[in-house]
């Protein structure tokens, strides 16, 4: 059995210890809000946070994660969608398919935490998760439209 | 009323789903003979109030149920066909929700909700009479009900958001009041449809129906799906089409945790049936198989070449656009320019892998499928289950992505039945790693093209032979759709004429040709389809020749666009927006192109650098659209936006190359794509001239590598005549 304390509730699953955080997060958990698109850390459809910090979950062994590490997915992000990303998300339209998106806004809303006024250009560097259907505008509006709000640093 | 009962869509919440899957705990109890859709919306106060017709449901709360035939894969389809209903309905927009009917509902009800295929652009403009006529007829039937309960003629009242009021007497009530009366009364004969110009809810930029479930993880793609007892799945398939499994050995396998089963799937394919899909992938990645790889093993990416270059040359050819004398016209030319061209295979590469979860048992099969077309997927699901249509049914889930990859084919349906049948009364999700999904596409067809164009002394062009060598889409996919052996898909875009895609040039002497070459690898409908290398041909060596005759590009395509006045008004209305005619900043340079395809009429300006080690910097791109009608401004601005970046990661880098008869790409470190911090400023220009209605999630792609490469040619001098463009050395000598 693997502990894990996954949107501040702790947890044991049964998972082989090789096993991507992510499928754990996905079969074991029953949280799907986290999605797989590459399995090898391109495209971060798979990214939650963990200790506030974003992390490509498909490529990190569940048994590196420790109980005491907090992993916050999608679902936890926040109460009722209510995140200044979401929020900015919501009011520019953002996702096409949406697919994804709970990557998109867990990574934006990792680099609001630790940068919160980020230029353009730090933007454009960090953010590189895909997104097929080629929402990256609306992206970057709704990260600059969080940041301007100045409440996403709150973590 | 059972039959009558569709699948929520949008509202496939977790909230939601959560009831569905109790409900069909009980619908196995009875023997699954029950439909899931059915149960499931029991539990919901729907079901106790009939529906106004096939496309409205008002429910006592005054929600507005409207139920949508086609499929959302991101590209807002809901929301604009519920736009259409909605308009002609008169309602709140603020109550209006929206529901998938199934194509076995479909079958049962006479097809009442027409075509469920959403391809090709066609998700509104195929279907926007139909709903409209749905929603007009529903509101007459709700006036009358009221005007009936009045006592008054229904000409007397009148209906706004929902409400409906008789002036005379001041009365009032609501469309949800008087729904059940409304459904007794006789669907109206003949409806009028609303002046666009009259519109307050279709042409206004409203927000998607779907944003919400897709900000907090809450939206169920079918990768996502889970049902009582379900197992999951995870296949090989040979990884040369047109091999086999000659071996596999289970019991290597079978002690692993959570494995259930190993089966072979048809000829094919081989899969592992364990509790977790991660359970199933490892197994199978262990599993020792011997595939006999068959005929096509030795064939490459140079053996494809050489197939192509001979088509170029061939004698016999497919007519699509023929006029004048073209090798007169070249014998009599000043100057005879020629050029060839070509195009690779590439994925659709959607964000989320091909999947599907069905159960099966001797009497009925249901699957639970992220389609783009319901009734197609239906047909795969018969055919593959050994049962009849009307023993399944396929209930739709949201996409994550869709680009054409999930309409035409439904291989991963049908292997996803097979693996379910191995598992009576069990449902199992079959899901591709993205390798599989790489190795095993429906690929954007391979096609080369050899142009040879006269000019005269004055730089007119007065001749152009445009042959194309290269795959069928349709031979391979939709050979009924065939016209004499000829695939007029092809030629998309360079049609002599018509509403659909037809070329923009007046050229005395043409002729555009298709000697089909088919390789092994199976080609599909790639998001823009044939209308994307046809741009890149046509609209690059419009630029050749505009060179060559010493002439602006803008200022010699113009010349021929005379009998051509929406083609044109496109492309004026970029190449004002840029600032054409003006020098662009130091070391930026300009390309353009412009086409029709799917309806619409497209045009782009591109604005690019090319550093001194050859990397292109796209900066920013201005791109128009007439789509004839614009249902949803801010829509179309996030579809143009996105085309951009799919057809720049095609242009720029993705290429699938064959080795050994296999693509040699595997997932998206070989197959890049563009990301943020390449996504150029896109200023969009909707100037929907009215009367037809054209596409807009796919004919966009099209210009956005020609204008590209247009840039590049007046940046460095050089001609990028093979995709991608990521091959061709761009360094500064
Ligand atoms: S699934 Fe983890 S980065 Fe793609
Ligand atoms: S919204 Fe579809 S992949 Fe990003």
């Amino acid at each position: 059995m693997i502990r894990l304390n996954l949107n501040g509730v702790v947890r044991e699953v049964d998972a082989e210890p090789e096993t991507p955080l992510l499928w754990v997060i996905r079969e074991q958990a029953g949280l799907t809000g986290t999605k797989y698109g590459c399995g090898i850390a391109q495209c971060g459809a798979c990214t939650v946070h963990i200790d506030g910090a974003a992390v490509r979950s498909c490529s990190m062994p569940v048994s590196s994660v420790t109980a005491d590490q907090k992993i916050v997915t999608i679902e936890g992000l926040s109460a009722d969608r209510s995140h200044p990303v979401q929020k900015a998300w919501g009011e520019l339209d953002v996702p096409q398919c949406g697919f994804c998106q709970p990557g998109m806004i867990m990574a934006s809303a990792a680099l609001l935490a630790q940068n919160p006024r980020p230029s353009e250009a730090e933007i454009r560097s960090e953010i590189t998760n895909i997104c097929r259907c080629g929402t990256y505008t609306r992206v970057l509006a709704g990260i600059k439209l969080a940041a301007e709000r100045g409440e996403a640093g709150r973590g | 009323m059972t039959d009558h009962r569709p699948t929520p869509a949008a509202a496939l919440s977790r909230r939601g789903f959560v009831a569905s899957v109790a409900a069909l705990a009980g619908g196995f109890s009875l023997g699954f003979h029950v439909p899931f859709a059915g149960e499931a919306m029991a539990q919901d106060a729907a079901t106790i109030t009939p529906e106004v017709n096939a496309w409205v449901v008002i429910r006592p709360d005054e929600t507005v149920v409207i139920r949508i035939a086609r499929s959302e894969m991101g590209q807002g389809t809901l929301t604009g066909l519920a736009q259409l209903v909605a308009e002609e309905l008169g309602c709140d927009w603020s109550r209006v929700v929206t529901e998938y009917p199934t194509p076995g509902q479909n079958l049962a009800r006479g097809r009442v909700w027409g075509d469920f295929g959403t391809g090709g652009s066609r998700g509104i403009r195929d279907s926007h009479d139909l709903v409209r006529k749905g929603g007009a007829a529903a509101r007459i039937m709700l006036v009358e009900a009221a005007a009936k309960g009045w006592g008054v003629a229904p000409g007397e009242c009148r209906a706004d958001r929902g409400v409906i009021a008789h002036a005379a007497s001041g009365r009032t009530t609501t469309y949800g009041a008087v729904a059940v009366e409304a459904a007794k009364i006789a669907p109206p004969k003949d409806v009028v449809l609303k002046d666009p110009k009259d519109w307050t809810i279709a042409g206004k930029p409203v927000k998607r129906l779907d944003t919400a479930e897709k900000l907090d993880g809450s939206q169920v793609y079918g990768i996502d799906l889970t049902l009582p007892g379900m197992l999951n799945a995870a296949i090989r398939d040979c990884p040369v089409t047109g091999g086999t499994v000659k071996s596999f050995d289970a019991k290597a396998v079978s002690g692993m945790a959570g494995v259930k089963r190993v089966v072979q799937v048809g000829d094919t394919g081989v899969a592992v049936i364990a509790d977790t899909f991660w359970r199933a992938k490892t197994a199978l990645d262990a599993l020792p198989i011997v595939w006999d790889e068959g005929p096509n093993a030795t064939v490459s990416s140079a053996t494809i070449a050489a197939m192509l270059r001979e088509g170029l040359d061939a004698t016999e050819a497919h007519v699509g656009n023929k006029g004048g004398d073209v090798e007169a016209a070249l014998k009599g030319a000043a100057k005879v320019v020629e050029a060839t061209y070509g195009v690779p295979f590439q994925n659709h590469a959607t964000m989320e892998p091909m999947n599907a979860t069905v159960r099966w048992t001797p009497e009925r099969c249901e699957a639970w499928a992220p389609t783009q077309s319901g009734e197609a997927a239906l047909a795969a699901v018969a055919e593959a289950s050994g049962l009849s249509a009307k023993q399944c049914d396929v209930h739709k889930i949201h996409l994550g992505g869709g680009f054409g990859r999930r309409g035409a084919t439904h291989d991963w349906l049908r292997q996803a039945v097979l693996i379910a049948r191995e598992m009576p009364g069990t449902p199992v999700k079959l899901i591709w790693t993205r390798e599989e999904d790489m190795a095993h596409g429906r690929y954007h067809p391979i096609t080369q093209c050899r142009m040879r164009a006269a000019l005269d002394g004055q730089g007119n062009l007065t001749g152009l032979h445009m042959r194309i060598s290269g795959q069928s889409i349709l031979a391979s996919v939709a050979p009924n759709r065939m016209v004499d052996g000829k695939d007029p898909v092809v030629f998309q875009g360079l049609n002599p004429g018509g509403a659909e895609a037809a070329i923009g040039y007046t050229i005395p002497n043409i002729l555009v040709d298709h000697a089909m070459r088919n390789p092994h690898i199976l080609p599909g409908f790639w998001r823009g389809v044939n209308m994307n290398p046809n741009a890149i041909y046509l609209e690059c060596f419009m630029d050749e020749l505009a060179h060559a005759a010493g002439q602006d590009p803008l200022a010699f395509r113009l010349k021929l666009m005379g009998n051509h006045p929406k083609h044109r008004a496109v492309l004026q209305a970029v190449a004002d927006k840029a600032g054409w005619g003006e020098k662009p900043a130091p070391g930026v340079f300009r390309g353009l192109a412009q086409m029709m395809g799917f309806g619409s009429y497209v045009a782009a300006v591109a604005e690019i650098s090319v550093t001194d080690e050859g990397k292109v910097k796209v900066h920013r791109i201005v791109a128009s659209t007439d789509p004839g009608h614009a249902l949803n401004p801010q829509q179309i601005d996030a579809q143009i936006g996105g085309s951009f970046v799919y057809g720049l990661s095609a242009a720029l880098y993705q290429e699938c190359t064959v080795k050994d008869g296999r693509i040699e790409q595997t997932n998206f470190d070989s197959y890049p794509v563009m990301r943020l911090d390449e996504m150029p400023v896109v200023e969009t220009i909707v100037m929907p001239s009215g009367g037809f209605w054209g596409g807009v999630g796919e004919p966009t792609i099209a210009v956005a590598a020609p204008a590209v490469l247009n840039a590049v040619f007046a940046a460095t001098g050089k001609r990028v005549r093979q995709m991608p463009l990521k091959n061709t050395d761009l360094r500064r000598a």
